[in-house]
């Protein structure tokens, strides 16, 4: 072997060349590798929009629909809950949705399109429990303040029947609301807001 | 400054785990002999490779349903909605195929420079092992897509078991764990597959890795490099493989990679060679394709149980392929361990072989007919022969004196010029049409190359 | 009894042959870049096949993506009434009619292509001919006592065979037209070649995206290996 007289300046451009050509490439192989992890046509498939006919839903009634796997609640206010809901600013957290995820047009006082008709996703915004639906006021378990809500009862938050979080309980924001729209005045699609014309 | 914290924190931890001893006994400080040649990449690729199923293997089982009613349709579920997932699954069934072609020609390199011999047969006792350990890999992997050919081959295989005299039913019984090849089966195979073999894989490439280390490498002239040392104890013709063999190995990978792009870009099928067509269909347990041929790694052992007319004589015949290559250190009787040193007889077997092999290996792939068979039975007869006659042709044989030194030999760059030259001969240009295209087949100066060719290897086997 | 039975039907329905009858195969022309191509074989897919057979591994959407059309479009022009686009090319027949019909649930196509090759299945498609010994009244000259009808028939028309004598035996040398069908034999031959097209796609859709991308995968390669190859060549100075 001889040392002497070797190019040490070409050696180090080559391995840092090869060195930077190598990583990436490893990134172009890793993109698919980690790629592969993300939901696949299968799972977008059953995450599709889903259609809920809202005709027979009787005044206070609630119903659960699955969308993308998840609960979607859509309830159906009367009108002494809707009263209700004006009086309780004081004690919630982010009464004007100001933090919290929802479409810009349910961003109002109700968190909805028609004000009777209330739709989120009935996961708790602390740890992602659902939490239950209890529409009675001050049951004897969760004191007189309950004026009728949402009680998760993993960690005890608090929201009213528009999905609001009180202040003092662990979950941060308001509950999400997914995109919506009325197809008819008595047929909503959860998933999709405008209609969709391409890919 | 935030250097020095680096170089700290880095010290902090060699002071703690034997990180330079390991990296300086197997790579910086490890002498390899300074001959290898085009031979020598497959033991490096072979690794490459593994790592290659390891990780494809990894993702896949993310998606794959090791269940009879799921499995064939969650491949293809893979193959069509899983993001890339077409991507990884050919990176697998290439993988697999590119596996036996590595070890296939690393084996052989054992053959032609006598890595086998005297003071390596632990390595290669290691390495049949891992062969062994590779096919059984491989036969359950190809259970798993659940076709047509997956299932048939694993039935006729695990029937195998049942040409065992007194215990033969019960154990291929309990192999299946069901009357035939069925979910159970299956599962099981999927458990064997994704975690017993690989672990078995690893461990035997640790220890085959350990064992090379311990006695040295072999070269191409099958000269011992320890025996002529330098002042500091250093092998006079030994170089450190590190860098000098990553980055030769580094060139092996790139070579590698680009023929296995094109596979799995363009021909991820090879014509049926690799992804069998008949295994685009669901298993059917009520009915055998007609024309079933295990996948082509298999084909020369296939060809030699069917050449053996007696079925329990077939399978021994079929083991006692495999076993006998577990011999071959000692079988091997010369005094010398580079063919370039050994008498025209091995070579003359050596080639032999060779045709053997890959004639068992084409048959194998093709009907059983009475002519095909006669000749699977002379192949299979060539195939024993060149292994149980080994002990009296290679101690009779006169063999070439071996230098004291390592030979310089022209390497493949070295030969660049000539098959610029061999290309332009068996070439002619045309008019029309630009670079490499332009040129067209001539058969005149093919031929001459040809002859000259068979002439060379013809006096290389004296 | 019941296996027996089954085991009989089953040896007398698709698959199995593999080698087909003693009739080369002819060569279909197929293009699976020409996308008009291949949307008029789905049209006739949905038509003439999805009555009986599925093709359970794609769904309409991918459709629409990779044939570049509106997913509204494929609804309207493609799927049959009713479907959604995120659906599978489902077939309306479930298996137990099938199996009161034919004996046998029709098989799923989605992999007929890459199983079969698509020289077979044009020359499948072409290869019925009139046979009144058989319980549908015609034969196939690539899949012998074949279990499905001529779907076609009306397109096609009635072919009967012409036999030649190869070694003492009778063998079909060529299908002739007996009565003309609707479809002049070009238009049939493209339809059949549209549809084979749209099988091909099928059987690994991806394909297209795969071979694109195999040439820049290659040219990187190629690259790490014109630097490994000097740097090796850079190292290997020491050693000479």
């Amino acid at each position: 072997m001889n040392i002497e007289g070797v190019d040490k300046s070409k050696r180090q451009f080559l391995t840092s060349a090869l060195t930077v050509v190598g990583a990436v490439g490893t990134g172009y192989i890793a993109v698919p590798f980690l790629a592969q992890m993300q939901p696949s046509t299968k799972a977008m498939a059953a995450g599709a929009p889903v259609t809920v006919d809202i005709s027979k839903m009787e005044p206070g009634q609630l119903i659960r629909v699955a969308w993308r796997g998840k609960p979607v609640w859509l309830l159906n206010r009367t009108p002494e809950v809707l009263e209700t809901l004006k009086t309780l600013d004081d004690q919630l957290r982010d009464p004007q949705s100001s933090e919290s995820i929802q479409p810009v047009y349910t961003k109002n006082s109700t968190r909805a399109l028609k004000q009777e008709i209330f739709v989120a996703i009935g996961l708790c915004t602390h740890l992602g429990c659902s939490p239950t639906f209890r529409p009675e006021i001050a049951p004897a378990d969760l004191g007189p303040d309950w004026k009728g809500g949402f009680f998760c009862p993993c960690h005890g938050s608090w929201f009213d029947l528009a999905g609001r979080v009180y202040r003092g309980v662990p979950a941060p924001t308001n509950l999400e609301i997914p995109p919506y729209r009325y197809i008819t005045d008595t047929q909503i699609i959860i998933g999709e807001d405008t209609v969709e014309t391409s890919a | 400054m935030k250097t020095n914290r680096w170089t700290d924190c880095g010290n902090w931890i060699l002071d703690r785990f034997p990180l330079t001893k390991f990296w300086n006994e197997h790579m910086a400080h490890y002498y390899a002999p300074k001959n290898f040649n085009f031979w020598y990449f497959f033991g490096s690729l072979a690794l490459l490779v593994l790592v290659n199923q390891f990780v494809t293997g990894i993702l896949l089982t993310m998606n794959y349903k090791p269940d009879a009613k799921l499995a064939f349709d969650s491949v293809e579920y893979i193959m069509r909605e899983v993001n890339w997932g077409w991507l990884i699954r050919y990176m697998h069934s290439t993988g697999a195929s590119a596996f036996f072609i590595v070890i296939y020609l690393h084996m052989f390199r054992g053959l032609l420079y006598g890595s086998f011999k005297q003071p390596r047969e632990l390595i290669w006792i290691f390495g049949m092992l891992l062969f062994v350990a590779l096919m059984a890999e491989a036969f359950m992997g190809y259970l798993l897509p659940w076709g047509q050919m997956s299932y048939w081959g694993a039935q006729v295989i695990i029937s195998l078991f049942s040409a065992i005299p007194v215990v033969g039913e019960e154990l291929s019984l309990w192999i299946r764990g069901d009357y035939v090849v069925s979910d159970a089966t299956l599962n099981r195979f999927f458990a064997f597959h994704v975690i017993a073999v690989p672990l078995v894989l690893v461990l035997l490439v640790l220890l085959h890795i350990i064992a090379l280390h311990e006695v040295g490498s072999n070269n191409p002239d099958g000269i011992d490099i320890k025996k002529n040392k330098d002042a500091n104890g250093i092998p006079l013709d030994g170089i450190p493989f590190h860098p000098y063999y990553t980055v030769k190995d580094l060139v092996g990978f790139a070579v590698f990679m680009f023929f296995f792009a094109v596979v799995i870009f363009y021909m991820p099928e090879m014509g049926g060679f690799f992804l069998e067509h008949a295994n685009f269909i669901p298993a059917d347990p009520l009915k055998t394709p007609e024309h079933i041929a295990p996948v082509w790694y298999f084909t020369p052992f296939y060809a030699i149980l069917r050449a053996v007319p007696d079925k329990f004589a077939g399978v021994i015949a079929m083991g006692g392929s495999i076993v006998v290559l577990f011999l071959l250190p000692w079988l091997d009787r010369s005094k010398v361990r580079s063919i370039r040193y050994r008498g025209g007889i091995y070579k003359k077997a050596l080639l032999l072989f060779v045709i053997s092999f890959i004639g068992l290996g084409y048959l194998g792939t093709q009907p059983a007919t009475p002519g095909a068979t006669a000749v699977a039975r002379v192949l299979t007869a060539v195939y024993f022969g060149f292994f149980l006659l080994m002990p009296i042709y290679t101690r009779w044989e006169k063999t070439k004196p071996v230098p004291d030194r390592l030979t310089e030999q022209p390497s493949l760059e070295d030969r660049i010029p000539d098959f610029v030259e061999t290309f332009n001969e068996v070439t002619i240009k045309t008019e029309g049409k630009s670079g490499l295209f332009s040129r067209k087949l001539n058969y005149q100066g093919l031929s001459a190359v040809s002859i000259r060719f068979l002439k060379k290897i013809k006096g290389s086997l004296d | 009894m019941k296996r027996l039975l089954n085991t009989l039907i089953l040896l007398s329905l698709p698959f199995g042959v593999f080698a087909g009858g003693g009739v080369e195969l002819q060569r279909a022309d197929f293009d699976l870049s020409d996308k008009d191509s291949l949307q008029r074989g789905a049209k006739h897919f949905v038509t003439y096949c999805l009555g009986c057979h599925s093709a359970k591994h794609i769904r309409y959407l991918r459709i629409a993506l990779d044939f570049d059309i509106e997913k509204d479009k494929v609804l309207k022009d493609i799927a049959p009434e009713g479907a959604n686009i995120y659906d599978k090319m489902n077939s309306a027949m479930n298996a137990h009619d099938a199996e009161k019909w034919f004996g046998i649930m029709p098989p799923d196509l989605s992999l007929i292509s890459r199983s079969r090759g698509p020289d077979w299945l044009y020359s499948y498609l072409k290869g019925f001919y009139s046979d009144s010994t058989k319980p549908l009244g015609v034969n196939n000259v690539v899949f012998p006592d074949v279990g499905m009808p001529n779907v076609l028939w009306q397109l096609q028309g009635e072919q009967k065979p012409v036999f030649k004598k190869v070694g003492g035996q009778q063998v079909i040398d060529k299908l002739v037209t007996e009565i003309p069908g609707q479809l002049p034999e070009q238009d049939f031959d493209r339809m059949i070649n549209d549809l084979v097209n749209f099988l091909v796609y099928v059987g690994e859709p991806g394909q297209l995206e795969r071979r694109s991308m195999g040439k820049y995968v290659l040219f990187f390669i190629f690259m790490i290996f014109i630097l490994a190859y000097l740097l090796k060549r850079e190292y290997w100075k020491d050693i000479h």
